[in-house]
């Protein structure tokens, strides 16, 4: 998972929204987001139109004829390309995003669904990943330089060089087999359906995506913590007798919240794509198994949609992350 | 330059600058006894009768379900990770930097399309859009590669833009304009040095997400193809092995981690050795 | 009357590789008394300062010598003991205003924070806090209780972290430079305002500065300080009207005198200070005096009391008196 990238892309990314007023900055989104639309548009037109079509034809079976004029309509077939742009983008808007002809349902349907699974795992892994991280970060910041310090250091690079696929594969493999324990083998439940089934299901995949998450956390936490012990602030404190442990808290934790915070939205939404790889093995039905499995069927409108989905999920996460530093910054207005 | 060699220095004095490099240099030598083909078995080579069997004298990291040498398999999927990194890398550094330092150095319009349309690369989560590239574009390593390289181009765009940025408002470079220097001749002087440093270590990270990604993508199955060797299709295969052949998952998985640990450690160490904030005094 | 702070032999070195940043300071204070520490930067006045509340940065450490306050040890007490003292018995204003206050807590919250970790009579925290707003010259201290630090300019933070300082009533208040960083008329102002306070209080004080006109006025000892080490003591008004160490002689020199027929130029000591780690046994002024002999390059010349005043040279100038 590239965290320096998200780490310049985060602070980009906030750096032009400090800067201008709230209006301004949902006209900037609005923009990006309409050029992600195309971009997406473009990387799966790459893709000859025929495909698309005959892919439809063999199918028509299992959807009926409004079924079928309304993916037409989708697609924009039969016309000039930025008509299919535009008949694409306005049937999105309005909500349809098309259908999924191996399962006959309209693919907002089974993206409901799909995304409250995702953001379920996604959130778990974040909670997980930042205790983990800020945990470790504050334990490697106590002594710099020292064995603990080392110690921390390389969990963090374990957690950052080990790829999720193969602590996922492990974990199934020990757990699985040599335990006999695998939750996720039993069949999917949500919530609301079954608490306990679904946390369950949820631990491993979390964990897995805590782990990632927590490397960069990590060196964020270390980094900021070992750079706010040296204000000059944090002398004042001491020098008017503040216990130890409440400069740690209150003075260097809390001034150390921000970049921390900043690199917790990134994360968080960059595990909306990391959660790919984790719900295929653990047989999650989320977003990121959606797109895969469209792919393999060649359901071009689900994971046109769906990605397009994961995009304005990502940024609008960047922005509440932004406002939400606001908040706690009070130097921001 | 009197100055690169105190940057060689500087990145020698750091133990886990060293062992990085060592890890990637013993990467990047049993990749090449791959290429050339002198690895102990041919990767492709099915012995059904050794099936599954251990680390052993004549297959050192044991055999899949085919009767394959897995060491011969990692070593030629390290190989294939490796070049894909190698290609998507350079070719992101190649348009990245170029795109990052015209836009930031030219401004304006063009400046803007530039980070724009970076902007909305960046959208995406890096693995869902390599996926999304890879669907369309197709399977090959090539492919992979060119898929991986749309997707880091930003972060070279933007590592490039920044020095250009903050050095084209210095003074110097202003009466560099006024003295009539083309602008060549400025770019390359005084504004390119500044970019080599970060760039160098971003070179590094990329390179270690590109393995990660690639082999990511491998395991899904949109990468390379069986029976091609490839660490993340091993993985994959290993799922159902692992239980009774940990080697066929152990030695694959260590591979990958070592290399981006490896390369993780080198840009650590070069991002220090560059750095001229590293200089401590007391 | 015995002696309130007292440094002997308080010697500074860097924790790696031993580099000695003060050597040998001896420094006294009584009760009810003002002590003013003089040199330029790098002369060691700001660690000398900072080692007696204990809050030497990394790196750099105690290695030789006492801090005697009130009868204890302050480099050997318990943690506990040293935190008490802190901000309750001993107080400290510090250089760089704009840096020195937490930037995500109210300015009132860090001003609370000092009652909330001593125990104190004080019966209404809040009003008390207000109060001491007020006696420093801030205005509309409701809401500057409320404010944080990046609201105020800093001349006003400067104020605040005063009235932080003063909140327990301590018996010393050490002052490092507080005023460098503002404009010349708000220095005035601060000055003004903890001279009042400290006079009020009958505070002792320990002002550490590079500038020997802001101390003129301030205190009533000062101690001249030169590459680490104590150059001279002496009142106030013996260090002005009769210095005796030559670089004393020159600092007095430097100042610059308001005189509409003045046309002079301004007197500097030519070279620049040595690094205190670099002077071996010799007089470290020895290169930049115009006394120089060759004894002041062989050894090294000890502070010499004579009466309560005390010189640290071998040729001291002799007072005109």
């Amino acid at each position: 998972m590239p965290c320096a990238a998200k780490v310049v892309h985060g602070i980009t990314i906030f750096s032009i929204m400090k800067k201008s007023s709230l209006l301004s900055r949902l006209l900037s989104v609005t923009t990006t987001l309409f050029g992600i639309s195309i971009f997406v548009f473009l990387v799966l037109r790459v893709i000859p139109g025929d495909t698309i079509t005959s892919s439809l034809g063999i199918e028509t079976g299992a959807l009926n004829q409004e079924q079928i004029e309304s993916l037409r309509k989708y697609y924009g077939i039969d016309q000039p390309i930025i008509g299919q742009y535009f008949s694409w983008i306005s049937s999105f808007i309005q909500g349809d995003f098309g259908f999924s002809y191996s399962t006959g349902t309209p693919v907002l349907q089974l993206t409901k669904s799909a995304l409250l699974v995702t953001m379920e795992l996604a959130l778990l892994g974040t909670v997980l990943g930042v205790f983990l991280g800020i945990s470790v970060g504050m334990f490697s910041a106590r002594k710099p330089g020292s064995f603990r310090d080392f110690l921390g250091q390389f969990f963090g690079l374990l957690a950052l060089a080990i790829p999720g696929f193969v602590l996922s594969t492990t974990i199934v493999t020990v757990m699985a087999n040599k335990f006999q324990y695998f939750p996720n083998g039993n069949e999917y439940m949500s919530p609301v359906e079954d608490l306990w089934m679904n946390l369950q299901q949820m631990l491993f995949p979390s964990l897995v995506l805590g782990i990632a998450v927590a490397a960069p956390v990590m060196r964020t936490t270390r980094s900021a913590l070992l750079e706010t012990i040296d204000k000059d602030f944090v002398r004042t404190a001491i020098g008017k007798g503040v216990t130890a442990k409440a400069v740690r808290l209150n003075h260097v934790l809390r001034n150390s919240l921000i970049p921390i915070v900043t690199m917790t939205g990134i994360q968080f939404g960059y595990l909306l794509g990391g959660a790919v790889i984790v719900e295929k093995i653990f047989a999650l039905p989320g977003m990121g198994r959606q797109i895969l499995d469209a792919i393999n069927k060649r359901e071009y409108a689900t994971v046109q949609s769906s990605i397009m989905v994961f995009a304005i999920l990502f940024v609008t996460i960047n922005l509440i992350t932004d406002l939400i530093y606001r908040r706690i910054d009070p130097r921001i207005k | 330059m009197k100055r690169e060699k105190n940057w060689v220095n500087y990145y020698l004095q750091s133990t886990s600058g060293i062992v990085g490099a060592v890890l990637v240099l013993i990467m990047i030598t049993l990749s090449l006894i791959s290429a050339f083909g002198l690895a102990p078995h041919d990767p492709l080579e099915q012995n059904p009768m050794d099936a599954l069997q251990g680390p052993n004298g004549t297959y050192w990291f044991g055999t899949d379900q085919f009767g394959r040498d897995i060491f011969s398999r990692s070593i030629d999927g390290m190989r294939r990770s490796l070049s894909v990194a190698l290609l998507s890398v350079g070719l992101a550094t190649l348009f990245g930097v170029t795109l990052g330092v015209v836009g930031g150095y030219l401004g304006r319009w063009i400046d803007n399309i530039v980070v724009r349309t970076s902007d909305v690369i960046f959208a995406f989560p890096a693995i869902l859009l390599a996926l999304a590239i890879v669907n369309s574009l197709g399977n090959s390593w090539i492919d992979t590669s060119v898929a991986i390289a749309i997707v880091y181009t930003p972060i070279f765009i933007r590592v490039a833009r920044g020095p250009v940025l903050s050095v084209k408002e210095m003074d110097y470079i202003k009466s560099a304009r006024v003295l009539g220097y083309s602008s060549p001749r400025i770019l390359g002087r005084h504004i390119m040095p500044n970019v080599f440093a970060p760039i160098v270590v971003q070179v590094a990270l990329s390179l270690s997400w590109a393995i990660l990604t690639e082999s990511g993508l491998s395991f899904l199955g949109l990468g390379t193809q069986p029976p091609d060797a490839s660490l993340g299709l091993m993985v994959s295969e290993a799922q159902a092995l692992a239980a009774f052949a940990w080697w066929s998952l152990a030695f694959p998985s260590i591979f990958i981690t070592i290399v981006v640990i490896g390369l993780n450690l080198v840009g650590d160490g070069l991002r220090d050795a560059l750095d001229p904030a590293r200089r401590s005094t007391s | 009357m015995r002696d309130l702070l007292s440094l002997q032999g308080l010697s500074i070195q860097t924790s790696s590789d031993k580099r000695s940043l003060t050597a040998d300071v001896n420094i006294s204070l009584v009760e009810g008394e003002a002590l003013g520490i003089v040199g330029e930067s790098g002369s060691g006045k700001t660690l000398t300062a900072l080692s007696i509340l204990g809050l030497l940065p990394r790196g750099v450490e105690v290695v030789s010598g006492e801090i005697n306050f009130n009868g204890e040890n302050l480099l050997s007490l318990e943690p506990e003991r040293l935190r008490e003292i802190r901000g309750k018995e001993i107080s400290m204003v510090y250089q760089d205003p704009m840096t020195a206050l937490n930037p995500v807590m109210t300015v009132g919250n860090q001003l609370l924070e000092v009652l909330d970790y001593h125990n104190h009579e004080v019966k209404n925290p809040e009003s008390h806090v207000r109060e001491s707003l007020i006696e420093v010259g801030i205005p509309d201290p409701e809401r500057a209780l409320k404010s944080y630090p990046h609201e105020f300019s800093g001349g006003m933070r400067q104020r605040a972290v005063i009235a932080m300082s003063l909140l327990l009533s301590p018996k010393l208040l050490i002052a490092d430079e507080p005023t460098t960083a503002l404009d010349v008329t708000i220095q005035r102002q601060i000055l003004s305002l903890v001279s009042k306070q400290r006079s009020r209080r009958q505070m002792s004080m320990l002002w550490i500065t590079h500038d020997l006109g802001v101390v003129a006025n301030l205190v009533d000892r000062v101690a001249v300080m030169y590459a680490g080490r104590i150059v001279e003591v002496g009142t106030t008004k013996q260090i002005f009207n009769s210095p005796q160490h030559p670089y004393t002689q020159g600092l007095l020199a430097s100042l610059p005198v308001a005189s509409s027929r003045s046309r002079n130029r301004l007197a500097s000591i030519p070279g620049v200070p040595p690094k205190p780690w670099l002077v071996g046994q010799s007089c470290s002024f020895a290169d930049r005096c115009q006394f120089v002999q060759i004894r002041c390059r062989e050894s090294l010349p000890l502070l010499d009391a004579r009466g309560s005043k005390s010189v640290a040279c071998f040729y001291p100038i002799a007072s005109s008196t």
